[in-house]
Formats: C-alpha cells, structure tokens, sequence
C-alpha cells in the first residue's frame, strides 16, 4: 500500500475515489441535477435499453454532466423501445423513443446541454398519481 | 474493475445486525450472482441509518429508495422485481402513520426532514470497514488543511465555531485544546472517551460503528494543535463490533500513512492506541476514565487539576467524547461561520439524540439546537405510540430530569434545558406516555446510580441508597408526607456535597419529577393510588358480583390460587394473596374484573 504523502496527494485521490460514493451523494439530492430514467422491462431490455443505459452512465460521467441514471419498468410505449425519461432541474419530463447509442448522443448534446429538443419525442397521454 | 450502476446500502449497525443484517448481505449478494449483476450492483453495509425501529434498512440507490423491516427471505424479491425489472416493493417501503402512504424515499420520511447530520454524516453512507470511501468524502482533508494554517490558527477556529463538549458537560472544545496546548510537557496525550453508559444512549457507538475514520482524523488534529503524539481511546468492552470496526479503521489509516511518523509529510507523528472499560457508568467522568485507563480502581479524583494540566501519567491530556470528535473535521472543512449559523446564541451546531420509549420512529437523530421537543416528538418521532397523550420526555439519563408539556416548545440547547432542571447529558431522550408513573421513573433511574456509584464518597454512596429507600416505601404505599421533603432536602445535599459528576447530578430524576409531577407523589402518600396503574402494590383486583358468571377461567389462570368461587356462581379474589399481575383480567372475557 503507497502511503499518502502530503495534502495534494490525499485531494488527487480523493477524486479518484469520488466516483465510488458520488453515486450516494447525487442520491441525497436528486431533484437539483438531470434524471434519466431507462425504461428497463422485458420489451426495453431486448430492444437494448441496457447498452443504452450503460451509455448515458458512461457518457455521463465523461462529458462531465451531473446526473443520475435509473432504471424504471415499462413506461407503455412498447412499440417505441427503448425509451428513456429525461428530467431537467425545475423542468417538466420528456420522453424520447427509439433511443439508441447514436440518439443518446444526440440528446445528451442538444437536450441535456443546451435544451433544444430533439425528434423523437412521445407525447406523454396520461397523468400519474403525482401529477394529478 | 466492475462499474456499478446501483448501489444497496445495508445497515450493519448493532440494532439492524441483531435482526439478521449480515444474513441479508450476504443473500443479496449471492441473488445477485444468480441474475449475473454483481458488477453491476455493489451491496455495501454501511453504519446505523438511524432509523432503528424499522430495522433493518436497505436502501437502494440511485433511486434514493427506503426499503424497512427487510428480512433474509425479503432479499431475493428485491434483487427480482426492484434491480432486475425496476419496480419498487410496495410492502417493504415506509408507511407514514398519519395517512398510511406508502413513502419511497427518505428525503421525504418526516423522520428524516428536520434532521441535519453532522456528527452521522457518513453514517448509513460509507463502509465504515473501506477507508476509500471516507477519502473519496474529503476524508483527512480537514488535517491536510490544520497542518498548513498551523495549531494557533487552529485553535481559533475551533473556538469561533462554538463547538461544546457533546458528552454532557457542554464545556467549550475549542477552550478546552486551548488549555491543553498551553501547559508543557515532554509528552501529552489525546483521549477519546468512548465509554458510553448513559442507559439508552447509543449516538457514540454508532458514529465508531459507522464512521470510524473520523474520530482518527480528529483525534489527529487534536493531537497537532496541543502537542500530543499519542491517542488513547477508552471504549467499553460492550461494544465488540465497533472496537473490531475501529481497529480495523487504525490498521487502514496506518498503512495510508495517516497515523505514524510524518503524516502527509507534515513532519508530526502520531499514533493511537486501543484501552477497554470493563463498564462502570462513573468511567465516563474523565478523571475516573483517567483512573482506569491507568489501571486503577475507576474513581474519580478531585478537580482541580483538571486532566488538560495532569491527567494520564499526570501529563496534560485533552478528554473529548466521540460525537465531539466527529463534529471536529466538518469545522475546518466548512469554516466556523458555517458551523455557528447552525443552532441558538449559545450552543452551535447540531445534536445527537437517542429517540426511545413511547415515540412511534425511535431511533437515533441528527438535529440542529434549537430545535423544540415538539418537533422531536410529532414530526420526527412520528407521535405517541398507540395515539396515547403525552406525559414526559426524559432526557439526560441519570443525571437528567424530566421535561413535560409546558417545555414542549421550548428551544433545546444547553442552557434551555438546565434552565428547564434537566440537562443535555449525552443525549438520552426518553418519551413517556401518561401509562408511565414519575414516582417508578424516579425510582428507576435512582436504582441504576446506587448500582453504578463508584462508593468513594460517602454523600454518593450513602445518600442515593437512602434516596432509593424512600422512593420505594413511596412506591410500596408506605410513604408520609414528611418524606417528601426529605426527598427534596435529602437530594440538595447530594447535588452540594458529592466529589464528582454522577454524584452531583444524580437526584435530578427525583427533583425534577418533584417538581413537575407533585401531585402525583402525593396521591401515592395520601390516596395510596398510582394513577398510571404501575405501581404494583398499589394497586387492587376485585371481581365485580354482577358481571361474573363463575365460568372459572379466572381460577385456572392465577398463579398463586387467590380466586375462588363456586361454578357458574361469582367469584371472589383474596388481596391478601393477590400479587396483582394481571394474568386474570387478561383471561376474563366477561371483563368483570376490576382493578382500583
């Protein structure tokens, strides 16, 4: 084991290590950064929501965005899938449908950066508890 | 290396690893396993959530998602149904008693809102066994930074925070390194008290349990600022998972080079060292902890000197508990200006509580001085078990007194509460319903300090055995009215005379009852009544003539055959052999039988 030799030394790991707990601190205060949520059932799944999810979380991470990444059950737009929820901070959800590697791109760099809205949207034709 | 996507925090504090924690763990990982996610999702035991009447928590995340009462064979659902398919377990998750929601996250469980943690801030986040983690949360940083702004500067900081003694006395922290560093020696030592006796109390074990690194690092710091290379931890023998925890954190801090010779290169060494109390209450004063810890009878001594001039060996030695401590490294990572905007004029910061007895959420809790108990009991507690009304809340232990209804919206901070003739303590929190007899509490708290008084004193040893005798002829129906008074004159001369601590606040309980509950003492004197139905002597079973068919299950039932009768004919009970436990009134479905 390297010892930890002075004060910078601690702090370069220290954001190391980081990546380890921040998925613990974004839980404590989701409402305040960007949440994606992947629809994650049997449907989403075979049509490789989780390729996707892994993605957005890798993705994420590098462009520097904060934000949390969760799996969801199916959101009913089985025709569509994968389809995805994205929550900016004091922003209405958006959903999106047929959502691959490429598109998640495209949202990540145009809706999650910037806000213009991308193609592909589905419209939301329910209300939840929530929101009722 | 696995990347994970999801994290399960288990609590692996003492409460939630009696109900099987660690048998949860285990067959989360191992349903893990079996759906090929154990890359994916990392389970972790983390240190006390706190919220230990739903015990045992698992909390997933990044969902943020409160799961309760989770048992082994709950496991393999949550791995089904919430990792695999992303849908939450309704029948595990919080159930708000005021309007019977299911809650999902703890951000909003009223358990949780008023609380702001501090001292347990890591406590139900990291593994207290991984000291990454505790880095990878700006862990040893506050050291970094008290070895570059320097002792003196340190100090100060610690003074202009406010921060005050979190084990009872609430003596200024800052004041007391302050004493320390000045007084020279060739060595000086950093003792941590980690002797927690106060029955119900449990915020120390739990932060050793949860958050080991913390109390190192301030200990640390301490030992920077007064000159000290060695640290002593005095903790009870009683408490084997947070000694395994902290050795364990002592092992990982030294193979960092965060404990040893030239720490981060600062060129100071320090090292700490492991003492155990066999669990006597009176070990928790410093002096008698200093005793001990040098092998001797644990007795306290005169002060002064205080431990800051000559303490263990007879060298200056600075004594903080452990919530002290893990408030110490938060200071100097946020500054004294965020520190002192938390809480009232005169006590900073925050305060740990252990919620027990009639409260619906018991539990340990975080919350801002300053705070009143009504909020403590409705909004966090979660209102009186059974919707039963509000009697007393007892804090301070032994040494504390009772707060009753007209406190209930007073600001809690040091000051308030002696103001109230009850005392912070190490912040024992007891609610109690009006089944609850103040004359039985008194007398409760009275038998735990004659058990516990060291002897060494007479007014201690002498005065609180006679104090017990008069509470229990009370209790017993035996008592005059002139005895209340010598409770009171009797209680005086123990607070004025005894030597340490425990003596001089050991007739709290019975002044404060008193004084708050008079009535009550004299309706036991002069009615021989006990109006919570708790005193057993008191107390009297008739069967009532008319409601009594003579089924005789009543008979069959008492223990010593004090009920008699002939079948189908009422019966009788004779109260000269009638112990009064109740056994026939549960038994008698007539409900003929009274108690007066």
């Amino acid at each position: 084991m390297t010892k930890v030799k002075s004060l910078a030394d601690l702090k370069k790991m220290k954001d190391q290590l980081q990546s380890k707990v921040s998925l613990r601190e974004k839980g404590d205060n989701p409402d305040s950064l960007v949440q994606i949520k992947v629809a994650m059932a049997t449907c989403g799944i075979a049509s490789g929501a989780k390729t996707v999810m892994e993605f957005f979380i890798d993705e994420l991470e590098k462009r520097s965005i904060d934000a949390v990444v969760t799996q969801t059950g199916c959101m009913g737009y089985c025709y569509a899938e994968p389809t995805i929820e994205v929550k900016l901070p004091n922003q209405e959800p958006v959903v999106f449908g047929y959502v691959n590697n490429q598109k998640a791109d495209e949202i990540i760099e145009k809706y999650i950066k910037n806000g213009e809205l991308v193609d592909g949207i589905i419209p939301v034709n329910y209300n939840t508890i929530d929101n009722k | 290396m696995a990347k994970y996507k999801s994290h399960l925090l288990v609590c692996g504090g003492t409460g939630c690893m009696a109900s099987q924690s660690d048998t949860i763990v285990g067959t989360l990982k191992s349903e893990l396993a079996k759906n090929g996610l154990e890359n994916e999702v990392q389970v972790i035991m983390t240190g006390c959530f706190g919220f230990c009447e739903k015990g045992p928590i698992v909390k997933v995340l990044p969902d943020n998602t409160f799961y309760t009462e989770v048992k082994p064979a709950d496991a393999a659902e949550i791995i089904a149904e919430h990792i695999v398919k992303g849908r939450k377990v309704n029948r595990l998750l919080y159930t708000d008693p005021t309007n019977e929601e299911h809650v999902s996250d703890s951000k909003h469980m009223g358990f949780y809102q008023k609380q702001i943690r501090i001292a347990l801030r890591n406590c139900g986040v990291v593994d207290p066994e991984n000291i990454d983690e505790y880095i990878g949360r700006e862990g040893y940083q506050a050291l970094g930074m008290v070895f570059e702004m320097g002792a003196k500067a340190a100090i100060e900081e610690l003074k202009k925070s406010g921060l005050r003694g979190r084990g009872g006395g609430g003596f200024p922290t800052g004041l007391k390194w302050e004493f320390a560093s000045k007084n020279q020696a060739d060595q000086k030592y950093v003792i941590c008290n980690a002797d927690e006796g106060d029955p119900g109390a449990f915020m120390d074990r739990s932060i050793l349990e949860g958050d080991p690194h913390t109390v190192i690092e301030a200990m640390t710091i301490n030992g920077f600022c007064i000159g000290a290379t060695k640290g002593l931890v005095y903790i009870r023998a009683e408490y084997p998972l947070a000694i395994k925890r902290l050795l364990t954190a002592l092992k990982q801090a030294r193979e960092f080079g965060l404990l040893g010779k030239d720490i981060l290169g600062s060129g100071f060494d320090f090292d700490i060292e492991i003492r155990y109390g066999a669990g006597a209450f009176v070990c928790g004063e410093e002096t008698a902890l200093i005793q001990s810890m040098e092998g001797d009878r644990g007795e306290p001594t005169v002060k002064p000197p205080f431990p800051a001039e000559s303490g263990y060996l007879g060298k200056p030695s600075n004594v903080n508990n452990v919530e002290t401590y893990a408030n110490v490294p938060v200071i100097f990572l946020k500054g004294h200006k965020w520190f002192s905007s938390i809480g009232t004029e005169k006590s900073k910061g925050t305060k740990v509580f252990a919620l027990a007895g009639n409260v619906n959420n018991v539990g340990l809790i975080e919350v801002p001085m300053g705070i009143t108990l009504r909020e403590i009991i409705y909004e966090i507690g979660g209102g009186i078990k059974g919707g039963k009304k509000f009697k007393a809340v007892q804090t301070g232990g032994p040494s504390g007194g009772c707060l009753t209804e007209k406190h209930l919206d007073t600001k809690i901070d040091y000051d308030n509460l002696l103001a109230s003739g009850s005392m912070m303590g190490s912040g024992g929190m007891i609610v109690l319903d009006e089944d609850s007899c103040m004359v039985s509490v008194a007398k409760f708290y009275l038998e735990f300090t004659v058990e516990e008084s060291c002897g060494k004193c007479s007014p201690c040893r002498i005065g609180n055995k006679r104090l017990h005798e008069l509470l229990d002829r009370i209790t017993q129906g035996n008592g005059t009215m002139e005895d209340l008074d010598r409770l009171r004159n009797l209680s005086e001369v123990i607070k004025d005379t005894s030597l340490c601590g425990l003596g001089q606040t050991s007739p709290n309980p019975v002044l404060s009852t008193i004084e708050n509950f008079y009535d009550e003492y004299v309706e036991h004197v002069k009615d021989h009544k006990c109006r919570a139905g708790q005193c057993k002597s008191l107390m009297q079973h008739v069967i009532d003539q008319e409601a009594c068919v003579g089924c005789t299950a009543c008979v069959r039932v008492c223990p010593v055959n004090a009920i008699s009768g002939e079948r189908k004919q009422p019966h009788f009970i004779d109260s000269s052999i009638c112990i009064n436990c109740g056994a026939c009134v549960e038994k008698c479905k007539f409900s003929a039988i009274n108690v007066i």
